[in-house]
């Protein structure tokens, strides 16, 4: 492995039933400081690519190193350890709704450090700050609005300074305001703290503006990549279509289905 | 014809007990697990008594209303079939027994399968939904250690001292009834009771019994809303599952810790 990637995916294979693979050769690196994006249709298995890097599942082909320790014949304590240094935001934050804001970010620090209270309540109100929240310690999370909710749960993953920072599908269900300040968030923190991060998303526009590379994932499989310059510029029919919000394309807008005529006429 | 019908009905009831034998194995190694990471509940003992409030205390006004009605009702039965033989003295200790042995501990862990166990499935079960148990993993925090052993330790605890509630509780019906409406004689109430109730039959073995059943109903709650399906129908039947499960293993331990505890008596 290469010092300088800090997650590795080799010909990695996955599937939950033999019969419908969900990943199948898919080969990707997460470069040191940098920001990836993994683009893909839903369904496409870009949430499961993820959950392989941390540990919630395994691959059943090929190997995932993850700062340089193998996936593969992990132990429970070693993997604890390694997502000591992860952090992950869920789709929809994914916050404690029993906890205030203040609590839930300092949650991984009370969990994870002997830390006083003297401390931990600085270092949670800088989280805080980060995200633009400080004023919004003492809420509960049902207080919040899809947006905020998302930026405590930022707050939360970035607690304990990760090294590797894991976005679910960032942008879903934001209005345009928030959805600019999430995707400033991800970019500026990663190059604050210093770390690299995943972006799984299927938002094209806000993600190419903010990461510095891009994998495309259709059907399990990695079929285009690149910088976002040469994807914008990419004349390959599926990175196009994605691209470009087009409705049908090598990605069709129909679920495989018998012939629509007979289906009809049989159904009489 | 006849033949692959019946094949395939084998099939189906050879796949539900497989079904059933692996959920079964699957909930052994869960008890195992929560016991195995029962240290943080002990260790961090405000996470306990925070469950001990939501599972007991909260639990206390059905308990106490309920046990104040079914002793009343002990009262009113009770007299009406022991006056015909002339007996009505005995009513303290037709109350004080029913409740001790049986009433108390069964009922009380009806009420609290029904009160705590289903808001237990229900809060583990929304948890999972809204991937805050998978959060949780993430930051490298065990949520069976954290989230799932106080919860368990919390029934547990609460389970004993609530059916002694119960019962003390529904003496107290038994008495209103009893001395302060029909008008027996209080000393003769109290005192026969006195008389006849063991610490070690009968009132260790009820709470032996509660405490069989806090460990049967919270350990059920807690895995349906662990192994509840992530979804709003999911966490529904799961909820239902808590209180129909626990019911029938209440009964069912009850008959058998009841052989076991009185049959010579």
């Amino acid at each position: 492995m290469s010092p300088d990637n800090l997650v590795e995916l080799e010909h990695v294979s996955f599937a939950y039933e033999r019969a419908r693979p969900v990943l199948s050769g898919v080969t990707l690196r997460i470069p040191r400081g940098k920001v990836v994006a993994i683009m893909g249709g839903s369904g496409s298995g870009k949430t499961t690519i993820l959950r392989l890097i941390g540990g919630a599942l395994r691959a059943t082909g090929g190997e995932v190193r993850v700062f340089g320790s193998s996936m593969k014949r992990i132990g429970a304590a070693e993997l604890y350890r390694l997502r000591r240094r992860m952090g992950m935001l869920f789709q929809f934050g994914a916050l404690f709704t029993d906890l205030s804001v203040f609590e839930n970010v300092a949650f991984p620090m009370r969990e994870r450090t002997g830390l006083p209270d003297e401390l931990i309540r600085p270092l949670v109100l800088m989280k805080l700050q980060a995200v633009g929240l400080r004023g919004a310690a003492a809420l509960m999370p049902q207080q919040l609005s899809g947006g905020m909710a998302r930026r405590v749960a930022l707050a939360r993953a970035i607690a304990l300074d990760p090294d590797l920072m894991m976005y679910d599908e960032p942008f879903t269900g934001l209005d345009p305001i928030s959805l600019g300040v999430i995707g400033q968030l991800i970019r500026r923190l990663n190059d604050a703290l210093g770390a690299s991060s995943i972006v799984v998303t299927h938002d094209v526009h806000e993600s190419l503006e903010i990461v510095d590379y891009v994998y495309f994932i259709s059907d399990g499989r990695v079929v285009a990549e690149g910088a976002p310059d040469e994807v914008r510029r990419s004349t390959m029919p599926f990175v196009h279509q994605f691209v470009h919000a087009e409705a049908d394309g090598p990605v069709p807008f129909h679920y495989p289905a018998p012939d629509y005529r007979s289906e009809l006429v049989a159904a009489r | 014809m006849m033949a692959r019908g019946l094949l395939d009905l084998l099939a189906a009831l050879g796949a539900r007990v497989n079904g059933a034998v692996v959920r079964l194995g699957f909930a052994s190694r869960f008890f195992l697990a929560v016991l195995a990471g029962s240290g943080t509940s002990l260790r961090r003992l405000p996470l306990t008594i925070r469950e001990i409030y939501f599972a007991g205390v909260l639990s206390l006004v059905i308990i106490v209303v309920s046990a104040l009605f079914v002793g009343m009702v002990l009262g009113l039965q009770g007299y009406d079939t022991l006056v015909r033989y002339g007996s009505a003295e005995a009513l303290g200790t037709l109350v004080a027994l029913s409740l001790t042995r049986e009433l108390g501990p069964v009922l009380a862990a009806l009420l609290f399968a029904s009160r705590a166990g289903s808001a237990i499935t229900a809060e583990i079960g929304l948890m999972k939904t809204t991937e805050q148990l998978s959060a949780m993993e993430m930051m490298a925090v065990d949520p069976i250690a954290r989230i799932v052993g106080p919860r368990f330790w919390g029934g547990v605890i609460s389970m004993p001292l609530l059916a002694a509630i119960f019962t003390l509780v529904g003496i107290f019906g038994g008495y209103l009834i009893g001395v302060v409406l029909i008008g027996l004689d209080p000393g003769s109430f109290w005192s026969q009771m006195q008389g006849s109730v063991e610490l070690r039959e009968d009132i260790v073995n009820g709470l032996i019994k509660a405490f069989v059943f806090g460990v049967a109903v919270t350990l059920i709650a807690v895995f349906e809303g662990y192994d509840a399906v992530p979804t709003a129908e999911g966490v529904s039947r799961a909820t239902t599952r808590t209180v129909v499960t626990s019911a029938l293993a209440i009964l069912a331990l009850d008959f058998v810790l009841t052989a076991f505890m009185f049959r010579g008596v």
